[in-house]
């Protein structure tokens, strides 16, 4: 029913579909810029959304090692699809970022960087595991004793409207890292869609603010255990597993295994892995000066351990083969991560089991170098 | 090189002049590429010419006569630096095909009177003939990768060409994998980038016109795309390109032409 309250904090309401569009206009009024899932060039995007129109209605995602297919099938819900290549990730780290520019005058030069004025984005869609990606990467780049700018700027104004999975794709194993497919916490909204509403629980106060006065109803104990039982259906869904238990040791113990050379014969080197992967942050900085030697910029890009020149220094590569290569990522993100961060560097997202051409997967990857181990 | 502009020459050899049209094409960039250096010899640009020695020569097209072995020897014997611009100079370009099969009957069958020609069996790079300084590949090159090369000899420093994949730049654009979203045949992954991802972002495939990325894993890549083959032997015919001659390439569809008979 139509009402002019404001829902409580930490309450779940449910709102008529159509309605989302009230809360996507609320959140222009507010400057926001609202970013989520969108289909173009016949295939799925993270991207601007103007109204509930632009969301993938109708589409499902197909997923297994080495294969992604965006498929049109006969539902009418929005948000059935299991996110693609990209991530949030793009919009808090971009993948090109000026970061200073440097003039000569004279003798000496001058340093000017453009201002930090990056959109206040509303990313619409994110998914429990990408939501425990985002925490991973505030940890990297917001820590005490250093913080981010670039970063800072684009993420402390974000607004987060969290999704629920129902609809695992066939290389999530969210349940194994222990995030997902249910969103727990560090959302504003989070939306669960139901056939005919979605149900949204009240993360924040500034998500109050903006469903005050948005036509809603509580959310009943049927709906409620309606959403419990989908995401029940969804946990059981989800097959594949990758058992972490021996994580880090498993790996930090057995680096100089023959396995990663078998890894090593499969693997491209092509940096997909870490470019899809949400949680991979490394990047390179590089100059570019200008013809007539008065101007350079200093920009920040992506960049990958699987770069052969990543890690080429004075004396030569320190990684010079692909299965090292190999080692060092898995070894981080599944190893040292921890002792770095606090926690293993993979959300179970599954990006680098679908986006790998070579169909290497992370999950049957650690199975298989447990068995050798163990042999 | 800082007092004085560097003088710079640029020649043809056997190519189609794309790449230097590149260093023409730079538009906003030409007038400070002219500031910056002394173009002393250029024909595709200026009839007037200024003697050697050059400080940089800039080389396009790949050895196809007798006569071009000599003239290259003489463009090295007068360059400090010599910058071999385009595949057809780093490796032997499109007309590098006829170092698979037959030169003299291609020639019989493209002229009239074969006869005249004095020509190579093989279409070779540069670097078989003479110490290349500096490769910058692609059909045609990047602009901004020549401006790269001109501004880090300026300043006596190296360049910053990519050894990496087209992978990574795809990514960085944001353009969507076409191998694993749409199971389109493509060389990305085995391919240097510098080119922009052009091709994956217009939805094709890559067929590495950028020449082979450094330490490329020729057997994983067989296996990768030759599941993916519309056509019998599509694998050997996409390596089989424009950079087919680079020893990369050349090890990859060697790999695997005994199973595919012929892939011309």
């Amino acid at each position: 029913m139509p009402n002019e309250r404001i829902p409580d904090m930490g309450s779940t309401i449910t709102i008529e579909k159509p309605v989302f569009n009230l809360l996507l206009s609320r959140l222009k009024e507010e400057g926001y810029l609202p970013i989520g899932p969108r289909v173009k060039n016949e295939t799925l995007v993270y991207d601007e959304i103007e109204s509930i129109d632009d969301l993938p209605q109708g589409y499902s995602t197909k997923q297994k090692p080495g294969n992604f297919r965006l498929v049109h099938e006969k539902h009418s819900r929005f948000f059935d699809i299991i996110p693609g290549a990209q991530s949030w990730k793009q919009f808090l780290f971009p993948s090109h970022t000026e970061l200073f520019a440097m003039r000569k005058n004279g003798k000496s030069w001058e340093i000017s960087s453009q201002p930090m004025e990056p959109p206040k984005y509303a990313f619409i869609g994110v998914r429990a595991c990408e939501l425990a990606a985002i925490q991973i990467q505030d940890g990297i780049f917001m820590r005490e004793d250093f913080t981010d700018p670039h970063y800072r700027a684009r993420r402390i104004h974000a607004f987060v409207i969290s999704v629920n999975c129902t609809q695992p794709a066939g290389t999530c194993f969210c349940t194994s890292m222990g995030t997902g497919p249910r969103v727990k916490e560090e959302f504003d909204v989070n939306l669960t869609e139901l056939d005919d509403v979605f149900v949204l629980t009240i993360g924040s106060e500034v998500a109050r603010r903006l469903l005050a006065g948005i036509p809603f109803d509580d959310a009943s104990g049927y709906i409620l255990s309606n959403v419990e039982r989908k995401l029940e259906h969804a946990e059981h869904q989800m097959t594949r597993k990758l058992d972490s238990s021996d994580l880090p040791n498993l790996i930090i113990d057995h680096l100089d295994h023959p396995y990663w050379l078998e890894i090593g014969k499969r693997c491209l080197s092509c940096t997909n892995c870490t470019q899809v992967c949400p949680t991979c942050f490394c990047w390179d900085t590089q100059d570019e000066m200008s013809l007539d030697g008065k101007t350079t910029r200093r920009n920040r890009l992506w960049d990958s351990c699987f770069n052969p020149g990543y890690s080429h220094q004075a004396g030569g590569n320190t990684r010079p083969t692909i299965y090292s290569r190999y080692r060092q990522w898995l070894s981080h993100k599944l190893g040292t991560w921890k002792e770095q961060f606090g926690t293993l560097g993979c959300v179970g997202c599954g990006r680098c089991i679908t986006w790998c051409p070579a169909e290497i997967d992370i999950t049957e990857e650690i199975a298989a170098l447990r068995n050798e181990v163990n042999r | 090189m800082t007092t004085k502009k560097p003088t710079v020459a640029v020649y043809k050899f056997s190519s189609c002049d794309g790449c230097q049209l590149s260093i023409l094409n730079m538009e906003d960039d030409l007038l400070d590429l002219a500031d910056a250096i002394d173009i002393a010899y250029f024909l595709e640009a200026t009839r007037a010419q200024k003697p050697g020695p050059y400080d940089i020569a800039i080389v396009e097209g790949s050895i196809t006569t007798p006569h071009e072995i000599e003239r290259i020897k003489e463009v090295r014997a007068t360059a400090k630096t010599v910058v071999a611009l385009g595949t057809c100079a780093t490796a032997g370009g499109i007309q590098a095909l006829r170092n698979f099969a037959n030169a003299e009957e291609f020639a019989r069958v493209v002229y009239g009177h074969p006869e005249y020609l004095h020509y190579l069996e093989t279409a070779t790079p540069l670097s078989e003939h003479i110490p290349v300084d500096l490769e910058l590949w692609g059909c045609p090159v990047n602009k901004a990768q020549v401006i790269e090369v001109i501004v880090a000899l300026l300043n006596n420093r190296l360049p910053n060409l990519p050894p990496y994949s087209v992978c990574l730049e795809c990514k960085r654009r944001g353009t969507i994998c076409v191998l694993v979203d749409k199971g389109i045949p493509c060389i990305g992954p085995a391919t240097q980038a510098g080119c922009g991802a052009i091709c994956p972002t217009i939805g094709r495939g890559c067929y590495g016109c950028f020449g082979p990325a450094r330490d490329v894993n020729p057997g994983a890549m067989a296996t990768m795309l030759r599941q993916l083959e519309r056509y019998p032997g599509e694998t050997a015919r996409l390596f089989r390109g424009i950079s087919g001659y680079a020893p990369t390439f050349r090890t990859i569809v060697d790999d695997i032409l005994p199973a595919n008979e012929e892939a011309q």
